[in-house]
C-alpha cells in the first residue's frame, strides 16, 4: 500500500508537534486511542476568550497515516471556532490525504481528539476566570 | 467403514473452537490440555487416514483440519482467546471504531512509549530496552488477570473494556521486541 503525497509531507514536516500545559484553563487537552493498530494521540488546543483556537499541538505514537492526520487537523482547527472545529469530519480529513480504506481509522482517530480536546476544554470552564474580569467598558454598560 | 471415516462424519463442522478441542468454554486454559488435544485432533483428521476413503470423507477432513488449525491459534493466544470468548457471548469489539479515551490509560501508554524511545538513547539501550520490556510485560498480564475477573463475574462490558486495552499492550509489546531486535542487530559486527 503506497501513502499519498499529503500523507508523506506531513509524516516527514509534521506541524506544530509538542506540548502544552495541561493545568492552564486555557488549554483543553484531548488524549484518543485505537485498538486496531495501538496508536495513541494527544491533541491540545489554546483557545482566546472569544472562543477561537490561537494554537494547537499534537503528540502522536502510530502510523504515517495517524502522525498526518493529527498534523493536519493541527493545521485546519487554527483560527476556527470551537464549534467549527468540533464539526470537522473524519471523513474530510481521509479524503484530504487520500487514505486508503484500512487506515480510515486514523482520520477517525484525529477527529475523536478533537473532540476530547473541546470537551476536557468545556469541563474545565475554559475562559470562564477571565470573563469575570470586564474586558472593555460595553459589556454590563446598559 | 474405517475408524477415520467414523470420526469424520461424526465431526461437527458448527462446533465452537472450545468445543471442537473438547475443552471448557473459559479463559483459562491448561496449555498441556491444549496442545494435546490439537495433536489428538490432528493425528484423527490427518490425510493419511482417509487415502482410501471417499471423496466427501476427504474434503470433510480437509475442512476439520483447517477448523482445527484455526481453533488452535485461537485458543493458545491469550488475547484472541478473550476477544473470541466475548464473542461467544455476543459482544462485538470494533476495533476500527471503539476508540478508547480512558485519559489515565492513553497517558500511560504515551509514557510506556516515551521510555522505550528514551531506552534507545540510553548508554546501555538493550538493558534498558528490557527494563522496559519487563514492565509492559507486568501490566500487560495484569489486564489479562482483570479480563478473567470481569468475565467470569459475568460483566462484559468491562470484559469488553479490558480487552481493548489488552490490544494496547499486544502492539506495545510487538513494538518493544521489534525495537530490542533492531538494537541487537546494531551490536553485531
Amino acid at each position: 500500500m503506497a501513502y499519498s503525497d499529503k500523507v508523506i509531507d506531513h509524516y516527514e514536516n509534521p506541524r506544530n508537534v509538542g506540548s502544552m500545559d495541561k493545568g492552564d484553563r486555557s488549554v483543553g487537552t484531548g488524549m484518543v486511542g485505537a485498538p486496531a493498530c495501538g496508536d495513541v494521540m494527544k491533541l491540545q488546543i489554546r483557545v482566546n476568550d472569544a472562543g477561537v483556537i490561537e494554537d494547537a499541538k499534537f503528540k502522536t505514537y502510530g502510523c504515517g497515516s495517524a502522525i498526518a492526520s493529527s498534523s493536519l487537523l493541527t493545521e485546519w482547527v487554527k483560527g476556527k471556532t470551537l464549534e467549527e472545529a468540533g464539526s470537522i469530519k473524519n471523513t474530510e480529513i481521509a479524503e484530504e490525504l487520500a487514505l486508503p480504506p484500512v487506515k480510515i481509522h486514523c482520520s477517525v482517530l484525529a477527529e475523536d481528539a478533537i473532540k476530547a480536546a473541546i470537551d476536557d476544554y468545556r469541563k474545565k470552564g475554559g475562559g470562564a476566570a477571565e470573563t469575570i474580569a470586564p474586558v472593555d467598558g460595553e459589556t454590563g454598560a446598559a | 467403514m474405517t475408524e477415520g471415516d467414523r470420526a469424520t462424519l461424526e465431526l461437527d463442522l458448527k462446533q465452537n473452537h472450545f468445543e471442537l478441542l473438547g475443552l471448557p468454554q473459559r479463559f483459562r486454559i491448561d496449555p498441556g490440555a491444549l496442545s494435546q488435544a490439537y495433536r489428538h485432533m490432528q493425528s484423527a483428521l490427518h490425510p493419511d487416514r482417509f487415502a482410501r476413503a471417499g471423496d466427501q470423507a476427504r474434503r470433510l477432513a480437509v475442512q476439520g483440519a483447517a477448523q482445527v488449525n484455526e481453533a488452535y491459534a485461537v485458543l493458545r493466544d491469550d488475547g484472541r482467546r478473550a476477544r473470541y470468548l466475548l464473542e461467544l457471548h455476543g459482544v462485538a469489539v470494533d476495533e476500527e471504531r471503539d476508540t478508547a479515551q480512558d485519559p489515565e490509560f492513553l497517558m500511560e501508554q504515551m509514557e510506556l512509549r516515551e521510555a522505550l524511545e528514551a531506552a534507545e538513547q540510553d548508554p546501555r539501550p538493550l538493558e534498558a530496552v528490557e527494563r522496559v520490556r519487563a514492565d509492559i510485560g507486568a501490566r500487560h498480564k495484569a489486564l489479562l488477570q482483570a479480563f478473567e475477573q470481569a468475565f467470569e463475574a459475568g460483566d462484559l462490558a468491562a470484559a469488553k473494556a479490558e480487552v481493548l486495552k489488552i490490544r494496547f499492550f499486544e502492539r506495545l509489546r510487538q513494538e518493544a521486541t521489534a525495537l530490542a531486535e533492531r538494537l541487537e542487530d546494531r551490536d553485531l559486527p
